[in-house]
């Protein structure tokens, strides 16, 4: 094919063909990754490669003075995962991550439901409340709650003025689980909102118009299609649920250890590494499985 | 040197196993409002956005006024584009944004700034060259992306389903500006569209698109009178199409053992098409007169719907059903359903066309 | 038709009972740091005195500067690594985009402990690693800020992918179309039209970084304490309402935060909720 040498441009003027193609596909992959690399090179280092150190921990030695010896591996940190106090603490951990997060999700629908049914002003209005709290301190929030509900706070005092019982509110699993919804709350709000709202209100008008009821045209149609709402809120919910530390230093009793406060105990007054490795991999392979989750709806999505 | 605006020569594209558009060959003259027609997925605008230069073809050459432009940015293509969308930039207003690519051109300011005034001033908005885009109404925002478009004076202009927004008063009357502005203006126009009525009225040729390939390219007239696919009688317009066989050197048996006379019979093997607008069958009461020399088949009436302007009759015949339009006139006879008639037609009107 | 009404009550009741969950327990907090009173709990009259100890106290202010130190690095940083990320990941296939897509949701779902535990296991090898060519590093704000990126890059990409998400194709064609180089594209057209993802992204990772407490904790050292770390110290010991009163500031900051992302909201075309986009993107 002749070819016109034209004016100044990128390139001797050509014509098209299917290696040229690909060429440039290359190219263009390789741009994506270029500019990707940075991302990539700093999750590898500072991400990847910790959550690959603590596997490796977590089959290391304990010495007697409490520090880590990387040798002699073995699966000591791995048997004691077994011992009953371990298995109470883990139970414990899940149970409260799954009440707390029914909860959030019992009160988050309905109410991400009434939102995202209001005229575009006034949602946008409520949305911001919903906002304020959610950028406020985590800290402060949990506080807030240790605050109102200890013995020496505004409740306690007024109980004890007027004589009454003590109210043991504080220190109790319910107190974390009432700090753990108020922290988590805004997180299952969000993508519950954002599927409603996404959701295409003529199929449930269809759903109305072939007989079914209010109730059944929800059940059926309105719950199903903002199931990857519900999915997405559960997993913001529970895994730091789960795995959650401040909450229940700040509102729980020594008594009802969970999961995080023991961990960090093992980093700190225990000394025990390995075996706080081994007991952070628990939550590692909660993560792993919450990704998996996530890929699989995210698959059947359309 | 070349002196087609625009030529493309075995121009392909693949998609993975896809194949988008298939060895396409065209010439576009200079100053031309021409056509791609066809429907959704026919390659029509992978055609454009390869003119354009938004993607580059698997295989094939594109010239613009003679220079090789296939594998050329789209920022280097003495080209500009329209867009399905209008693409005007949200955070601009219209001035910066009509002076977009004189700005990129790095063309001084005071000649940009009168440019701008005078595409503006081509589409009637100049006194909202302060606005942004997203206070205008679809109709303002499309002539917009015009203005936008022309003051960069391309040598061709792609416009890729410009008014298919727009409702159809609208499109009605910014189909009859833009033929207009394209007379006035001289730039070779290059329209994608799926509406037929549209490229019959504005096109000066017309190339119909089908399945990645090129059909037929010609005048409207053309396309229309003398279709020379099955695909393209289809597409455009009403068509009766009914199932031939050569049969002599200029006539062709149909169904029902049926010879009629037929203009551009070939010795070809394979199916053909008879095809034949209603517009131009005509009926007439069994047993009374039709004009010497003319095709002839008796039928009998099966529905008659009326249109105002006209009737449509659909009659039931010995090579199949047919559809019959007459203009509506004062004095015109009226046939009943079940009433037996006689169709006749002149064979020079009909067509030939394989699958 | 009353059912229908009755339902809609119903909601609406529930709304403002969650509203009221929300705000109540804030609003506590806040009256009470102004109470004049020695007994936390007790009213004892209205008073800012609190607000003058803590503002004097020197350990408070190490603290905010630590904390603003930290947040600051790890936000610019974050910003422009988590940008790249999701302009990366929405336009071009490249060889391990999925795997980047799967590593970027991690952060997200992470507990903090599991977090703070990895960074800390890591930096004790990484100085032992270090130890051995010469010079000493110790745990510090540079640990900090370190550990904060990581988690923040990928907050920042899930807001801004939401908002390239949004963006009309045709407009970064409509400018290479106007003779704009792909960089002279991208700055005019694609990067005011993210800038409001973008800001969003590092106003999110401000925040986050200013919340941290437990990473913080674990790898702090002698001297590198941050204000969300302090104030965790103080909260363990009991209640004061001098914690009243460093809470009462902070929320003052969240909010503040908040208004200012509303600000750059209004740039946006779009006026959805910030963090609904980005948690709904990341699922």
């Amino acid at each position: 094919m002749a070819t016109v040498t034209a004016e100044p441009t990128t390139a001797e003027p050509q014509v098209a063909n299917a290696e040229l193609e690909a060429a440039a596909a290359a190219a263009d992959r390789r741009r994506g990754f270029l500019i990707a690399l940075p991302a990539y090179v700093y999750l590898l280092l500072f991400f990847v490669v910790p959550f690959l150190i603590v596997i490796v921990y977590s089959f290391a030695t304990r010495s007697a003075t409490g520090a880590t010896r990387l040798s002699d591996w073995n699966l000591r940190a791995y048997e004691k995962l077994f011992d009953s106090l371990v298995v109470e603490i883990v139970w414990r951990s899940f149970w409260i991550a799954t009440i707390t997060t029914l909860i959030c999700l019992l009160f988050a629908y309905p109410f991400a439901y009434y939102i995202a049914t209001r005229r575009p002003a006034v949602r946008n209005a409520l949305l911001v409340l919903v906002m304020i709290p959610f950028w406020s301190n985590f800290l402060v929030r949990t506080y807030a709650w240790r605050f109102i509900l200890g013995s020496d706070g505004p409740i306690g005092s007024l109980t004890e003025a007027l004589g009454w019982e003590p109210i043991r509110l504080l220190f109790t699993p319910a107190a974390i689980m009432i700090g753990l919804v108020y922290g988590f709350l805004p997180f299952m709000v969000l993508p519950l909102y954002a599927a409603i709202e996404r959701l295409d209100w003529g199929l449930v008008e269809a759903a109305r118009d072939l007989y079914a009821d209010g109730w059944t045209a929800f059940r059926k149609v309105t719950l199903p299609l903002t199931k990857s709402g519900i999915v997405a809120g559960s997993l913001l919910v529970f895994v730091p649920s789960f795995g959650a530390y401040v909450t229940p230093a700040i509102l729980g009793g020594s008594k009802d250890l969970l999961l995080g406060s023991y961990i960090v105990t093992q980093f700190q007054q225990a000394r025990n590494w390995p075996f706080g490795s081994a007991l952070s991999i628990v939550i590692m392979l909660i993560m792993l499985g919450a990704l998996m989750i996530r890929r699989r709806a995210a698959a059947e999505d359309v | 040197m070349s002196d087609y605006a625009v030529e493309l020569r075995g121009v392909t594209k693949r998609f993975g196993d896809v194949l988008a558009v298939d060895a396409v060959d065209l010439a576009i003259e200079d100053g031309e409002f021409f056509s791609l027609l066809g429907p959704s997925g026919c390659g029509k605008t992978t055609t454009l956005r390869m003119i354009a230069g938004f993607d580059y073809p698997t295989e094939g050459s594109i010239q613009i006024h003679g220079e090789e432009m296939a594998l050329q940015a789209p920022n280097e293509r003495p080209v500009n584009t329209v867009f399905q969308s209008y693409a005007l930039f949200p955070h601009m207003t219209i001035e910066e944004n009509v002076g977009f690519g004189l700005a990129m051109k790095k063309v001084p300011k005071s000649e940009a700034a009168e440019r701008v005034d005078r595409a503006l001033d081509m589409v009637q908005l100049a006194h909202r060259k302060g606005t942004t885009p997203d206070k205008l109404s679809g109709g303002q925002q499309q002539r917009v992306a015009l203005a936008r478009a022309l003051v960069n004076e391309p040598e061709v202009l792609l416009l890729d389903e410009p008014l298919g927004a727009l409702d159809l008063k609208l499109r009605q009357q910014m189909q009859i500006e833009l033929k207009d502005l394209q007379e006035r203006v001289g730039i070779t126009f290059v329209y994608v569209t799926h509406d037929q009525e549209e490229a019959l009225t504005m096109s000066d040729r017309i190339g119909v698109m089908s399945g990645g390939r090129l059909l037929q390219v010609g005048a409207s007239t053309e396309i229309y009178e003398r279709p020379m696919s099955r695909f393209v009688a289809d597409f455009i317009g009403d068509i009766n199409l009914i199932p031939a066989r050569v049969s002599g050197s200029d006539a062709v048996e149909l169904a029902g053992a049926v010879t009629v006379m037929a203009r551009g019979v070939d010795s070809a093997a394979g199916g053909r098409w008879l095809a034949i607008r209603p517009e131009q069958l005509h009926l007439v009461a069994d047993g009374e007169a039709t004009p010497s020399g003319m095709n002839q088949v008796v039928g009998t009436v099966v529905h008659r719907v009326y249109f105002g302007d006209s009737y449509a009759y659909d009659i039931d015949t010995a090579m199949g059903r047919v559809d019959v339009r007459q203009e509506n006139h004062p004095g015109l006879a009226l046939h009943d359903p079940g009433s037996r008639v006689t169709v006749w037609w002149n064979p020079a009107v009909s067509s030939l066309v394989v699958d | 038709m009353s059912g229908r009404a009755r339902i809609e009550r119903l909601l609406a009741a529930n709304m403002w009972l969650v509203y009221a969950f929300f705000y109540l327990p804030i609003l506590v907090l806040v009256v009470f740091s102004f109470n004049g009173g020695n007994r936390v709990g007790i009213w004892g009259g209205f008073s800012a005195r609190w607000y003058g100890e803590v503002l004097d106290n020197p350990e408070v202010i190490d603290a905010v500067k630590n904390s603003l130190i930290v947040a600051g690095i790890s936000t610019v940083v974050s910003t422009i690594i988590g940008t790249a990320a999701a302009l990366a990941i929405n336009r071009y296939r490249f060889r391990g985009r999925g795997t980047l897509d799967g590593v970027l949701y991690l952060p997200i779902i992470i507990p903090d402990v599991t977090m703070a535990v990895m960074m800390l296991l890591f930096f004790a090898r990484a100085f032992a690693l270090v130890d051995i060519v010469g010079p000493r590093i110790q745990l510090g704000l540079g640990s900090i800020a370190l550990s904060h990126i990581a988690f923040n890059i990928s907050f920042v990409a899930v807001v801004v992918r939401a908002r390239l998400g949004q963006l009309d194709r045709s407009l970064e064609e409509a400018a290479r179309d106007l003779y704009a180089s792909g960089w002279a594209a991208f700055r005019k057209v694609t990067l005011p039209l993210i800038m409001p993802g973008v800001l969003g992204g590092a106003l999110l990772a401000l925040t986050l970084s200013l919340d941290d407490v437990v990473v913080t904790a674990f790898v702090s050292g002698p001297g590198s304490t941050t204000l969300p770390v302090y104030v965790f110290g103080l909260v363990r010991r009991g209640v004061s309402p001098a914690i009243n009163a460093i809470s009462t500031m902070m929320l003052l900051a969240s909010i503040s935060l908040v208004a200012l992302s509303l600000l750059f909201q209004r740039g946006g075309s779009r006026a959805r909720a910030q963090k609904a986009e980005p948690i709904e993107a990341a699922n």
